[in-house]
């Protein structure tokens, strides 16, 4: 197969755009296209401070090179969740984000959970009794704050994660077998900033998974290769696999499956739009994020409960 | 001789003369699921296997609750919803 661009032996297909590109070529259309998604999805400006969430993964790291290379100013944010299961996934997650952050002289905020909080995410877990003996749910519900948290008190205008569309596929995918109307509604690749919310973007959410491994790998970037011990089994992989299945016959699938989501969600054409970000929330007496909890917000009812002093 | 393809810590081995494409679908892999190296360069679905190919390939599903995404639970059911 052949680079539709320049004619040498091609690196990367992508059946969905009938494009096939060499190392060359790839590596400046990864950075263009993302600039195109940027743009439209209005994520953005060169004049605005951005957070990047780095997990130590091809899609963050990927993403903090590509925002760099396009001359944003990202910084990065680490949060440290103290899991092990037997590889050191965190210190070693750490470690490649640290690493790619002084070779590329970037700014990482590093966030210890537990020096914050006292415990680690596997104990956390288990002291709140969330999440039926996974502690996915708590790490979610961590991070989600956390990341808020950070990139409101340092000012950032908006917080960028490496969602690709694979992730966004999954969760459209999972939310439409629930028919999740609340949660259908708040799915794009901008959420915008509310009261005690930061600005949300994902600049990713058009690339596949497989494009961006190709990013890193083309690109020289190391990046934890190692699952999360606590990902085996997970419904996200699952129904990733499934689309996956679907995409090998139907390429371009998971891709409409999601832009036409979007259009229909801008349309109108899916549900009664109503104000949903608005809609039961309440800032929380504790941290001031928005809650639709009568009292406390999630996060800081887990804290309560794990807390010895409480 | 034949062609060996390596995925985490599996081997599989393949007839060589066999494209890319056509050794996934032999041992059961989603081509859509794995990135494919030999010695270090990507190849294609068309590529053509040759006797004695050592060829790694990259899994590029990650996922957990590791994306950033709202993962509540319901009974033993873990639900994905949307990210916010």
């Amino acid at each position: 197969m052949k680079c539709k661009k320049c004619g040498a032996k091609a690196q990367v297909n992508m059946r969905q755009h009938k494009l096939a590109l060499c190392k060359e070529h790839y590596l400046e259309w990864m950075p263009e296209q993302t600039e195109r998604f940027i743009k439209k999805y209005a994520m953005f400006t060169r004049h605005e401070k951005i957070l990047v969430a780095v997990s130590g993964g091809k899609d963050s790291l990927g993403l903090w090179d590509i925002l760099t290379r396009l001359g944003y100013q990202a910084d990065g944010l680490y949060l440290g969740l103290g899991i092990d299961g037997g590889i050191n996934y965190s210190r070693e997650s750490h470690r490649l984000a640290e690493r790619f952050a002084n070779e590329h002289g970037l700014k990482l905020h590093i966030v210890d959970i537990e020096k914050e909080y006292g415990q680690p995410i596997p104990t956390l877990a288990e002291r709140s009794h969330r999440g039926y003996g996974k502690p996915c749910a708590v790490c979610g519900l961590t991070k989600r704050h956390e990341m808020n948290r950070i990139a409101r008190d340092l000012g950032y205008d908006a917080l960028a994660t490496g969602h690709n569309l694979d992730d966004e596929a999954a969760v459209l995918f999972g939310n439409t077998l629930s028919w999740s109307a609340d949660f259908l509604l708040r799915q794009g690749p901008v959420l915008p900033a509310t009261e005690g919310l930061a600005r949300k973007v994902k600049p990713l959410c058009r690339f596949y998974e497989r494009e961006m491994t190709a990013y890193c790998l083309l690109r020289g970037i190391e990046y934890i290769y190692e699952e999360c011990p606590f990902a085996e089994g997970a419904q996200s992989i699952y129904y990733k696999e499934l689309l996956n299945k679907l995409e090998t016959d139907r390429p371009g699938a998971k891709l409409i499956f999601y832009l036409r989501f979007l259009e229909a969600r801008k349309s109108g054409e899916l549900f009664v739009q109503k104000d949903v970000e608005q809609a039961h929330l309440h800032p929380c007496p504790k941290c001031g994020q928005p809650t639709s909890a009568p009292d406390l917000c999630s996060f800081c009812r887990m804290i309560e409960k794990v807390s010895p002093n409480v | 001789m034949a062609v060996k393809l390596i995925l985490r810590d599996k081997e599989y081995e393949v007839k060589p003369g066999m494209t890319l494409l056509d050794s996934l679908k032999k041992i059961n892999i989603l081509s859509e699921s794995v990135i494919a190296t030999r010695a270090g360069e990507m190849i294609l679905d068309d590529e053509i296997l040759k006797d004695g190919d050592v060829v790694k390939l990259i899994a590029v599903i990650s996922g957990g609750s590791s994306g950033y995404m709202r993962h509540d639970t319901v009974g033993e059911c873990s639900v994905l919803r949307g990210a916010r």
